[in-house]
């Protein structure tokens, strides 16, 4: 930071052009930004912004020639990178500028140990290193980035590792050459609040430790709050606004931006009625994974839940919370009938946990699901008419084609996809508007119970608000009831009235939202809270523990 | 607020009953851009439409008769000797110098290019046969007596058509097979599985040998027959892509829409394992032609007298001093097999989706 006055990276008027099929598609029009030492600068946006596209070609690491610079130049400490051959680019990049790329699990080699990935960068740039040292220097840098046991874990491979150890190992080898700038693109999105939040924590340590310059892309306009000095906002290709984040985010002068800024989730859970009937009880639910040895003779269990018992009343909604792993998609699936599970459970006041497949068929249509993939959960052959009208063709077999099609055009606009959409292919759109067209064809058959299966996490932040506030309108107009299934505590405030903390298959705490937020009583739910809400790891040593 | 609706005002767009998904618009293109293939397509269409009209391009029969104010299609219709002048009330022999002057005499034929068919053996060759490639044999005859080209253009239509059928019907069971196994998983799977392994593990050809030893072979005998061993080149694809498919979330979100299995295979995941069936096929025909010609070679194939690409091989080991027919048998199996893996590789392509960028 002393150098404040030469900045480290200029970025000026870059342009990224894509050919595809002889047409040119702009990804990033005319960016331009610097970022000195020591610095954060955020560029932040959706999905399709040109982020990490504007991010991407400062390490020339771009599909050239399908990708061209039209305009503008990059300049690394005065040194033009744009158009640089791939011998200078080698230097430069691992070296000079280092990647913490978005998922961790395929950016490992899984057939390789940690260590030999992380020595091969490291000799990479310092030839003349023994085996030793490298070696040293990778426990070293282990253990800097907060691996515990790192003299030992250094010789696991990835799956032998969680999500928030792999991104720490990503961050030690990007970290192995000492770089002046790190590129962090979208570094925790791949992981859970709680891990989240300690990743974070872990890059503005190091950062300043390091005096290393940090470009951080993201979605996440909390993470901007937390972890940037300035913050450009871009959507389209195009920087709209940047400058200083508390400045932009106190009085943002674009209009994206106050639309970025306001589309967080938020509102509150709808008012209900006291003790409306209930819709789905659970008594000791358990779903035991038998682990199956020699013979299939089952050597133990895993115990995805274990002894869960919950009441989810007419119109309401119940939150169930927990890190990945806590078993909580397993009991969305389990009351459903989806998977077998031992333990009684009641649909509106019937016991449903006795049914086979083909008794469970006439209860269908009042219990229904969304998940959370809106990418994998449509079928990608079937059009959208053909996707929405399934459970009308089952379940109302009186319907003529055109009542099925006039039906399926009104549910499309009640979750607020207008237009002629009915016979295009589920590829041809958006995260956001595909999670509409799942809930379309949940919503369809106006049933009683859904199961909300983390609806929002695979969503921009600024879609995320969106589907939170239809979800609501749509609970109020059908009085639906919600099982909403999330790891984000920010989400489930808004729409929850009661909360289900879960972990490792039990139930950590259990009560109404208000109480919850307000007086959580265990300290995993507290972690949980902070994690969501401040980004913040709450305590250093639950962060080496559950990491 | 809702600005994602927005977003998708209507591009005012016809409804159509039926148009060709961008998905496939954008794979034909990629198949277009792979020009060995795409031409190969072209080739092996254009060759296989002229081989179906083989009775018109080789016979030994004219294609038109005017004769004493009378049409007659000889090719088509079968007409007795008598019908020309002629004394026997059987079908007319063309190829007699007797029937030829009868015809000639009043009024006039056309010929096909080649005045041969398969079976039309010359008795006029002078020459010790086979006979080598001449003007009136262009690729020279078998040791038969028998027109090679027209034997050739035959035998690629018998061929093709056989192997296409086999394709067809063993693509069929194959992938039912293999969309049972994938889907139920478990025991069924690994029941299935195993006893493909060990029907897999018989030996085809000693079976042949037995089978043409009870029955003349003919081309259904052998079609039913080699169907049974040729089913199990797809179940292994189509299981793995079932396997995969069930448990994805479209497929669950099928299942809790009380769906029946049947219609969650053929409705969901079938059209997404299509993929790896169609980039199969190609391949799965050139083994099916490959096995009936080495069967023909073997003579275990086809009735004895078809115009078959096995039997002119295994002539030309015969009659090592007539290089044409290895020559030309050769050529023709390699054109065609080569074409067949072009328009594979292309297919391959287009469904590749690393390649559609």
């Amino acid at each position: 930071m002393s150098e404040a006055g030469t900045p480290l990276l200029e970025v000026e008027n870059l342009g990224v052009n894509f050919r595809s099929e002889g047409r040119i598609i702009e990804a990033v029009k005319g960016a331009t930004f610097t970022l000195r030492r020591g610095e954060t600068l955020s560029l932040v946006g959706e999905s399709g912004s040109g982020k990490s596209t504007a991010a991407m070609s400062i390490m020339q690491l771009l599909p050239y020639p399908i990708a061209s610079h039209p305009t503008g130049s990059i300049r690394l400490d005065g040194q033009e990178l744009v158009g640089a051959d791939e011998r200078t680019m080698q230097r430069v990049r691992g070296h000079r500028i280092a990647l913490v790329p978005q998922e961790p699990l395929t950016s490992l080699n899984p057939l390789h140990t940690i260590d030999r990935q992380i020595i091969e960068s490291i000799r990479q740039h310092q030839p003349d290193i023994t085996k030793e040292a490298a070696l040293a220097r990778t426990i070293e840098l282990l253990k800097l980035v907060g691996l515990r046991d790192a003299e030992n874990r250094v010789k696991s491979y990835p799956h032998e590792l969680s999500g928030g150890q792999r991104q720490r190992v990503m961050i030690a080898m990007a970290l192995a050459n000492e770089p002046d700038l790190l590129i962090a693109d979208e570094p925790t999105t791949a992981l859970d609040v709680t891990v989240q939040a300690q990743v974070l924590d872990l890059l503005q340590k190091l950062q300043k430790q390091l005096g290393m310059a940090m470009l951080l892309i993201t979605h996440d306009l909390g993470i901007v709050r937390k972890m940037a000095e300035r913050v450009c906002v871009m959507t389209d290709g195009v920087i709209v606004e940047a400058g200083n984040t508390a400045e932009v985010f106190d009085n943002p002068r674009h209009a994206y931006t106050k639309k970025l800024l306001d589309a967080e989730p938020r509102g509150r859970p709808l008012e209900t009625a006291q003790e409306p009937a209930c819709v789905m009880e659970a008594d000791d639910l358990k779903v035991h994974f038998p682990i199956k040895g020699w013979f299939g003779k089952p050597r133990g269990h895993v115990k995805a839940v274990d002894g869960i018992s919950i009441r989810i009343r007419r119109g309401k909604t119940l939150g169930v919370v927990g890190e990945s792993g806590s078993g909580k998609s397993t009991m969305g699936l389990a009351l459903l009938r989806l998977i077998k599970s031992q333990g009684g459970i009641r649909f509106c006041e019937e016991p449903i946990d006795m049914r086979n497949t083909k008794e469970m068929r006439r209860f269908r249509d009042r219990m229904q699901i969304v998940f959370q993939d809106p990418f994998a959960s449509l079928s990608p052959r079937l059009t959208i008419a053909q996707i929405i009208e399934e459970g009308l063709i089952n379940f109302r077999p009186e319907l003529g084609r055109q009542e099925r099609r006039d039906a399926v055009r009104q549910m499309l606009d009640e979750v607020g996809l207008r237009g002629n959409i009915l016979d295009r292919y589920p590829h041809e759109f958006s995260g956001g508007q595909r999670q509409r067209i799942a809930i379309a064809r949940a919503i369809i058959l106006k049933p009683d119970f859904v199961v909300l299966d983390e609806p929002t996490s695979a969503l921009d932040m600024s879609v995320q608000g969106q589907i939170v506030d239809l979800l609501r309108d749509l609970q109020e107009k059908h009085g639906l009831t919600y099982l909403f299934i999330s790891h984000d505590l920010k989400v489930v405030r808004a729409l929850a009235h009661d909360i289900v903390v879960m972990k490792d298959g039990h139930v950590v705490e259990h009560g109404p939202a208000d109480g919850i937020f307000e007086s959580a009583s265990s300290a995993y739910t507290k972690e949980l809270i902070s994690a969501a809400f401040d980004l913040r790891a709450r305590d250093p040593a639950m962060t080496t523990v559950s990491s | 607020m809702n600005v994602e609706a927005q977003a998708l005002e209507p591009p005012v767009e016809p409804v159509r009953r039926f148009r060709f998904t961008p998905l496939t618009r954008r794979r034909w293109a990629t198949f277009r851009a792979h020009k060995r293939g795409y031409y190969s397509l072209w080739i092996f269409l254009a060759l296989y439409l002229v081989s179906l009209c083989a009775e018109l391009v080789a016979n030994d029969k004219p294609l038109f008769v005017w004769h004493k104010g009378g049409a007659y299609v000889p090719a088509l219709v079968a007409y007795p000797e008598t019908a020309f002048g002629g004394q026997f009330e059987t079908e007319a022999d063309y190829s007699d110098p007797a029937v030829q002057k009868m015809i000639a005499d009043n009024g006039w034929a056309i010929w096909p290019i080649i005045p041969y068919s398969y079976k039309t053996i010359d008795y006029d060759i002078g020459a010790e046969l086979p006979d080598g490639p001449s003007a009136r044999h262009w690729l020279g005859t078998d040791d038969q007596g028998r027109d090679v080209l027209a034997r050739l253009i035959y035998g690629f239509r018998l061929s093709v058509s056989f192997g296409l059928l086999l394709t067809v019907f063993s693509s069929m069971i194959g992938v039912a097979a293999g969309a049972v196994q994938g889907f139920f998983g478990g025991w069924t799977d690994l029941l299935l599985q195993r006893a493909i392994e060990i029907f897999q593990s018989l030996p085809l050809l000693y079976l042949l040998i037995i089978v043409s030893t009870m029955v003349q072979p003919g081309f259904f005998t052998l079609l039913g027959v080699l169907l049974l061993f040729s089913w199990m080149a797809l179940v292994r694809v189509v299981r793995a892509e079932f396997l995969r498919a069930r448990n994805l979330e479209y497929v669950r979100a099928a299942r809790a829409l009380g769906l029946k299995n049947g219609k969650i295979m053929f409705k969901h995941i079938l059209p997404n394992a299509m993929v790896a069936t169609l980039t199969f096929l190609p391949f799965v025909l050139n083994a099916s032609i490959t096995t009936l010609t080495s069967l023909d070679f073997l003579g275990f194939g086809l009735p004895r007298g078809s115009p078959s690409l096995g039997e002119l091989l295994s002539q030309a080991r015969n009659n090592l001093n007539a290089p044409w027919l290895g020559v030309s048998g050769f050529m023709v199996m390699a054109i065609m097999l080569s074409l067949l893996i072009f328009i594979g590789e292309a297919v391959r392509d287009a469904f590749d989706p690393r390649r559609a960028a």
